[in-house]
């Protein structure tokens, strides 16, 4: 059989083709997967992705590096923040700027709650697509605590856009601080919930023990990331082992399993839940004082009280929102962990004002190549429990 | 950190292990070499460039084991039109290496380097589809984001950023 214009499968005599999605409920947005199945058993799948494709990287070019900001929320808008951080520090690296210890300290506190956030999407919809309901309901209860402080402190839920080159947009509101300790307080009791929920309950262990095997040799070869990667056993994490903005002043455990399956990543992003929740608590107890922006007036937008009492500060804000700043040309590729992987953006300069080219590598594009080797000759029913493993978000695959 | 000026003098990065193992195994795959904040880049002679990577991925001394990313970049009008850019990883030694490789306009080709890291497959079919670059012995070449019938390039500099109307 062959369809004109989709991706296709030649299929044999004993095969079909099961087509799934792009509106299946368990494929976390608009992902279609061709199955080529052999009765139950899934011979082979190709992905067909690029439904929510909307030229991210092509727009970047045409707006100022500030503008960028906003775009990067849109392409996983399950971790903005991350999103936000890790296209910063690309152009803070261009421009070789050093950030104040306290909006480091922020950028840390505020990344791992996005963590948590993430991982508790993952954790509730994973659980919704076999089958436990109520997982979802507790998750999403903790993660709108979560979504409550990023309003409290960027005025948004969801597109955050909080991070500026050179630092914060702004200080931390009054009882903020409290808001996250009480936060920090409550949610080891709610990850034993979950736990409570889930890790002991026999259809849970059955349904994914010794799912979706993926060896570390296969992990690595096909570009895998994050926690999946670790769930595989190799033991990689960019906080730990390549350090960015002051990642290497906390201290965490990185959760390796050995055994690669569905299980060992459902463990593994549990056991991170509870490891981010004391960098959160860490950061929280050391917040240092001072700044939140770097001291360069050419990038980073004056304070509003400076620019009513100062001519000079209200020529850069004049000439920062009208022209941008320019960024000495070169390339650079940054690359930090997100719930996901590895995200990297590769910015090149070319000493105007507006990116020369900016590229996402996004974890989730990656990590979908590694579906199929987890479903072939496996049931339909275990390509949910893969897919939801994997925590693939289709805004940042498709960009 | 205040910005350094490039070192581009490819005898002052020789003693780096990615450029010292490239130019002891063939010392005409190595076009140059620039070291900008804090990050390594060498120009790859293009015929080389799968061997190149399946050197560095498997050498005792490089083990760049794990593919980040592949990306492209089009520099229109200047000739070279295209570059490639290949960012590698080695998990044992934590250091990357971007390797690049320099394609005309007219012919832009380059050896697919699945063989090496499977994992390319996706990156190398997205820059076909949105710089129109063609990856020999590439498995599925096929557009990926874009629909099949698109026309055009849109990542390529000379395509509007709203598209032909």
């Amino acid at each position: 059989m062959s369809l004109p214009g989709i991706a296709t499968l030649d299929v044999t005599e004993n095969t079909m083709i099961l087509n799934m999605g792009p509106q299946h409920p368990s494929t976390h947005g608009v992902l279609r997967l061709l199955l080529e199945i052999d009765g139950e058993t899934v011979v082979r799948m190709v992905p067909d992705i690029g439904y929510l494709h909307t030229g991210i990287e092509k727009t970047c070019e045409a707006k100022f590096y500030q503008q960028v900001v906003v775009l990067t929320d849109r392409i996983d808008y399950l971790c903005p923040m991350t999103n936000n951080l890790c296209y910063v520090l690309a152009v803070e690296k261009l421009l070789g700027m050093e950030i104040p210890p306290r909006a480091q300290w922020m950028r840390v506190m505020l990344n791992e709650l996005t963590r948590i956030a993430s991982h508790l999407v993952w954790l509730g919809t994973h659980a919704l697509d076999i089958g436990a309901m109520t997982v979802f309901l507790y998750c999403f209860r903790e993660r709108e605590e979560i979504l409550r402080i990023f309003e409290m402190v960027s005025g948004q839920r969801m597109m955050t856009s909080y991070f500026r080159v050179g630092g914060l947009a702004l200080d931390a509101p009054l009882g903020f601080f409290e808001k996250v300790k009480k936060f920090v307080d409550i949610f080891p009791s709610r990850v034993d919930e979950y736990e409570g929920l889930l890790t002991g309950n026999r259809i849970w262990i059955e349904r994914l023990k010794g799912v979706g095997h993926l060896s570390a040799e296969d992990a690595i070869a096909l570009g895998m990331t994050g926690p999946a990667l670790r769930a595989s056993g190799v033991d990689w994490d960019l906080r730990r082992d390549m350090p960015y903005t002051g990642y290497e002043n906390f201290k965490f455990k990185v959760p390796v399993s050995q055994d690669g399956d569905v299980w060992a990543r459902y463990v593994g992003r549990v056991r991170e839940l509870r490891e981010s929740i004391g960098i959160v608590k860490q950061a929280l107890e050391g917040m240092p004082e001072g700044r939140i922006k770097a001291d360069a007036p050419k990038v980073v937008l004056p304070d509003r009280e400076k620019m009513k009492t100062q001519m000079e500060a209200l020529i850069y804000h004049f000439k920062i929102v009208t022209e941008g700043f320019t960024v000495p040309a070169g390339e650079v590729y940054q690359a930090i962990e997100s719930p996901r992987g590895e995200m990297g953006y590769y910015i090149m300069s070319d000493g105007t004002a507006k990116p020369y080219r900016v590229h996402m590598r996004s974890p989730s594009y990656a990590n979908l190549q590694a579906l199929n080797k987890m479903c072939e000759g496996r049931l339909i029913a275990d390509v949910v429990a893969a897919i939801g493993s994997i925590d693939i978000v289709l805004g940042e695959i498709d960009r | 950190m205040p910005l350094s000026p490039a070192v581009t003098d490819l005898a002052q990065l020789k003693d780096r292990p990615a450029v010292a193992r490239l130019m002891a195994w063939k010392s005409e795959a190595v076009q140059g070499a620039k070291f900008d904040r804090d990050e390594l880049s060498i120009y790859v002679e293009r015929d080389l460039t799968r061997e190149a990577c399946g050197l560095l991925q498997s050498d005792a001394a490089t083990k760049f084991n794990f593919l980040s990313d592949i990306t492209c970049v089009d520099l229109y009008p200047s000739e070279p039109r295209f570059e490639i850019c290949y960012h590698l990883l080695s998990h044992t030694r934590k250091e990357r290496v971007r390797l690049k490789v320099k394609l005309a306009g007219d012919d832009p080709s380059v050896e697919s380097i699945t063989p090496v890291w499977p994992g390319a497959n996706f990156f190398e079919r997205e820059i076909f589809d949105l710089f129109g670059i063609r990856f020999l012995n590439h498995p599925n070449l096929h557009r990926i984001l874009m629909p099949d019938d698109w026309e055009g390039y849109p990542l390529r500099k000379d395509y509007p950023v709203e598209g032909y109307r």
